[in-house]
């Protein structure tokens, strides 16, 4: 029973991150109609530079995490405002194709400016625990958590009850009808952007403060959380959550059980369940799990 | 008409080409005076939508560009300004086939209509007001608006564009597809907005509805004013009854060919 809550704490823990980033995927997604193969890029470049804020300018470690999303949710607005804004219009897979270039240019810029070396933020987290009974919690696992679902509340809120939020929603449903109440789709764009990249930012620091350190592969992180985008469903905000746990949860407790269960399979076998899990989904909800459901093409 | 300081809106020798290539309005020129409500008719296609977007600042989603001529909205030059600011400046537009947000509350669809608007208080004026021109709206203030009617989602549509406080409210067919009861209502509502001091600027398939309420009528023809006048002198003319109002006095087959009064009409 204990290894199972432990398991599971773990799960939770990974899910918060693949939550983190899908969420970024969705929001783009819902609103732009574009996907966002930069993400994983975007995450490492907000992961590196709350490293340089803390450990190389000595901002206390809180201040440049936020420092870090907020740097980043800029770079996110820089992006859409001089490259994607002129490919409104243009073919889908146009669009997709400019992001995944900006992938490899954000991954090369890492190596760069940071090298090929592994870092290692200063954080007050590091791989202290809390033991509760026969449990033993990380830390950086609690905040990941905390902060995952501080950030989902807040974004909960902000869509709900905001008229940025509303003008939000509203145009990724209909962004001519949006256009004739006088909203502005470049803000709209614009916000969209920025919150998807500060979201992959605050996964990044989150990856970043664990035992893995910081290396130019931390952005693989976000092919593993394009499962969970696709498996919510991926116009929806609230799937992407859920799928991100889920499949957060199925690749801990694969890990976790992998000597008892597993050990016919490989060691590695935990690394493929997101992808097993998405297909397995996919055959039975091919919108996702709460997906609108309609046939799209992308 | 001629233009003149009571004209709230000028349009004067508009053209608009859509994609490069497609010429929708070949020299249109319109007014509609302060006040007042105008009807403009036309077949499907004539480019009725296409003015309504040329001055509402929505043709550029669909790659139009207006290529010639101004529009004046009180007094000011506003050509090809965009959506917001046309909104801002007090034009609201009611798209053809009522086009709410489907997914949010009908309150939501009513707080994107004032997105605009800074003043709470004023928004709260706008509110009020809409709930007292659409009773039924109150009703169902919280329920997801893509579960009303059809008759419901349009007076939700006039509502959501009033949310702006505009000068001028551009309605495109706003009777499309309802049942004649709604017609009648959709009809008095829109006197009752004229009357509350909102101009309007009809663009109706419905020819007798819209005759019946406004001043002065258009009629549309191939991107170009073919026929204007007086509404009570449009609803009396031989043509106008028989194209639009379905009237069927004329027998013999070659006063039927159309094409010889268009002919006329244009010259």
């Amino acid at each position: 029973m204990t290894d199972l809550i432990q398991n599971a704490f773990a799960g939770v823990a990974l899910g918060s991150t693949y939550a983190l980033i899908a969420l970024g995927f969705v929001i783009i997604y819902k609103a732009t109609g574009v996907l966002n193969f930069a993400q994983g890029g975007v995450l490492a470049i907000g992961a590196y530079l709350a490293y340089t804020y803390t450990n190389h300018i000595g901002i206390a470690f809180a201040v440049a995490a936020a420092l870090a999303c907020l740097s980043v949710a800029v770079l996110g607005i820089g992006f859409e405002r001089t490259v994607l804004r002129r490919m409104v219009g243009q073919p889908p897979f146009a669009v997709v194709m400019v992001t995944i270039g900006l992938l490899f240019v954000l991954e090369s810029l890492v190596t760069v400016v940071w090298g090929f070396d592994h870092r290692y933020p200063t954080n007050p987290w590091n791989v202290q625990t809390v033991a509760v009974g026969d449990i033993v919690l990380g830390v950086r696992d609690l905040w990941t958590i905390a902060l995952t679902a501080a950030a989902v509340l807040a974004l909960f809120v902000f869509f709900r009850f905001s008229t940025l939020g509303l003008a939000m929603r509203v145009t990724a449903f209909d962004p001519e009808a949006a256009l004739a109440q006088g909203i502005s789709a470049r803000r709209v764009y614009a916000m969209s952007w920025a919150i998807a990249s500060a979201l992959g930012a605050l996964a990044g620091v989150t990856v970043a403060a664990g035992p893995g350190g910081l290396s130019p592969e931390i952005g693989l992180i976000a092919l593993v959380a394009f499962p969970a985008m696709i498996v919510g469903g991926m116009d929806s905000p609230a799937g992407a959550v859920l799928a991100g746990l889920l499949i957060g949860l199925a690749e801990a407790l694969t890990r976790g059980y992998q000597d008892q269960l597993f050990s016919w399979a490989g060691d590695n076998v935990s690394t493929i369940v997101p992808y097993l899990l998405m297909i397995a989904i996919l055959l039975i909800r091919p919108y996702g799990l709460l997906g609108t459901k309609e046939v799209r093409r992308i | 008409m001629t233009a003149d300081d009571t004209d709230l809106l000028s349009v004067r020798n508009l053209e608009v080409v859509y994609d490069d290539v497609v010429a929708v309005l070949h020299g249109l020129s319109l007014t509609v005076p302060s006040g007042a409500i105008v009807a403009l008719l036309g077949a499907n296609g004539a480019g009725k939508t296409t003015l309504l977007r040329a001055v509402s600042g929505l043709l550029r989603p669909h790659r139009g560009v207006i290529t010639k001529g101004v529009v004046h909205f009180d007094g000011v030059d506003v050509t090809r300004a965009d959506p917001a600011e046309m909104v801002r400046r007090g034009i609201a537009q009611v798209m053809e086939g009522r086009r709410v947000f489907a997914e949010v509350t009908v309150e939501e669809n009513l707080r994107a209509g004032a997105y605009t608007r800074r003043s709470r208080s004023e928004v709260r004026e706008s509110y009020d007001r809409v709930l007292g021109l659409f009773p039924a709206l109150a009703r169902y203030r919280r329920s997801v608006a893509g579960y009303l009617s059809g008759g419901e989602q349009q007076m939700l549509a006039i509502g959501r564009a009033l949310m702006a406080d505009p000068t001028i409210l551009l309605l495109d067919e706003p009777s499309l597809g309802l049942a004649p009861q709604m017609v009648a209502q959709v009809r008095e509502v829109i006197v009752e907005i004229n009357r509350q001091g909102t101009s309007v600027l009809l663009v109706e398939q419905n020819a007798a509805m819209a005759l019946s309420i406004a001043t002065f009528g258009y009629v549309m023809e191939t991107g170009k004013i073919a026929l204007d006048g007086p509404a009570a002198d449009l609803l009396a003319d031989a043509d106008i009854r028989e194209f639009y109002l379905g009237a069927t006095t004329r027998r013999s087959l070659a006063d039927v060919k159309t094409y010889r009064r268009k002919k006329r009409w244009s010259a």
